[in-house]
């Protein structure tokens, strides 16, 4: 059942990705994003971790794919016209493609490691505290103790973040742009 | 499950693959950009297959840190892009050219 799984889900996040480069329209390019985040998240289930699957889903299809979908909506990007690289990025992108999909192959057919994931060791025994857990417990065990400083410099990096945000969409809105609607809108009201 | 780590490896270069094409021949910044995350999440999906199956959480909290400093990239990126939008009234790339020559 779960190999029937796999290969579903497999197929799905493939599908969706290669529909995801293909779309023309770049909503739909969203759309099919999503789908393939949450195959991808339906493959971290079948492999035991599962809070990263619910991570996958909150915070890739929920918050940055919503932020995409915004973005996209805002700017208004649908332009009939069908942009196409040129013949040489063409080539090299396809013989890039080419490459890497051999290398996968050639990993998958040359390597052959078949076997089935191990059981997983019971969870309670403290000396094993970073041996592979489904629990979000060991997840955070493990945060807080051997990876105390990357979670730390992560937090920073996110008000850093933050912080740029604020400044990049602050800093770039000119200011004619603010006087001309000020005006106007006192334009409107003195009549 | 029977499925042996070779698969999920494929599986994480063949989308890998995708998104590389898909940067590389798509013209609009946002769909490239979607690209780029989906060449991040395929190095996700590797990296939490291996600590799966060697039975090590180092691979699933190294994945936990990068959708961390991937929303972060994200919401930067956006924000460039929208700036770029606001002063050349594009995103299309071909268009974005001026630093050529």
């Amino acid at each position: 059942m779960a190999d029937f799984l796999f290969y579903v889900f497999a197929a799905l996040t493939l599908g969706s990705a290669a529909l995801v480069v293909l779309s023309k329209n770049a909503v739909n390019c969203a759309m099919f994003m999503i789908l393939s985040l949450m195959g991808m998240a339906a493959l971290f289930l079948l492999l035991d971790a599962y809070f990263l699957a619910a991570l996958q889903v909150l915070v890739y299809a929920g918050a940055v794919m919503v932020l995409f979908v915004f973005i996209l909506m805002l700017l208004d990007v649908s332009d009939p016209v069908r942009h196409l690289p040129s013949r040489p990025v063409l080539l090299t992108a396809l013989g890039g493609f080419v490459i890497l999909c051999a290398g996968s192959a050639a990993l998958f057919f040359l390597h052959v490691d078949g076997a089935p994931p191990p059981a997983i060791p019971p969870a309670g025994g403290e000396a094993h505290a970073m041996s592979f857990a489904t629990s979000p417990r060991a997840f955070g065990y493990a945060l807080f103790t051997k990876y105390l400083l990357p979670l730390q410099l992560a937090g920073f990096l996110l008000l850093v973040a933050m912080v740029g945000v604020i400044v990049l969409s602050k800093r770039l809105v000119s200011p004619p742009v603010r006087h001309q609607t000020v005006e106007a809108a006192g334009a409107d009201k003195q009549p | 499950m029977t499925v042996g780590l070779n698969a999920f490896l494929l599986l994480a270069g063949l989308l890998f693959a995708i998104g590389f094409l898909g940067v590389l021949v798509r013209r609009n910044t946002l769909v490239v950009y979607m690209c780029l995350e989906l060449m991040l999440n395929a190095v996700t999906l590797a990296l939490v297959g291996v600590s799966r199956y060697h039975l090590s959480l180092d691979g699933s909290i190294f994945v936990f840190f990068i959708i961390t400093v991937a929303a972060a990239e994200v919401a930067l990126g956006l924000a460039i892009i929208v700036a770029l939008y606001r002063r050349r009234q594009t995103v299309v790339l071909s268009e974005l050219a001026e630093l050529r020559n």
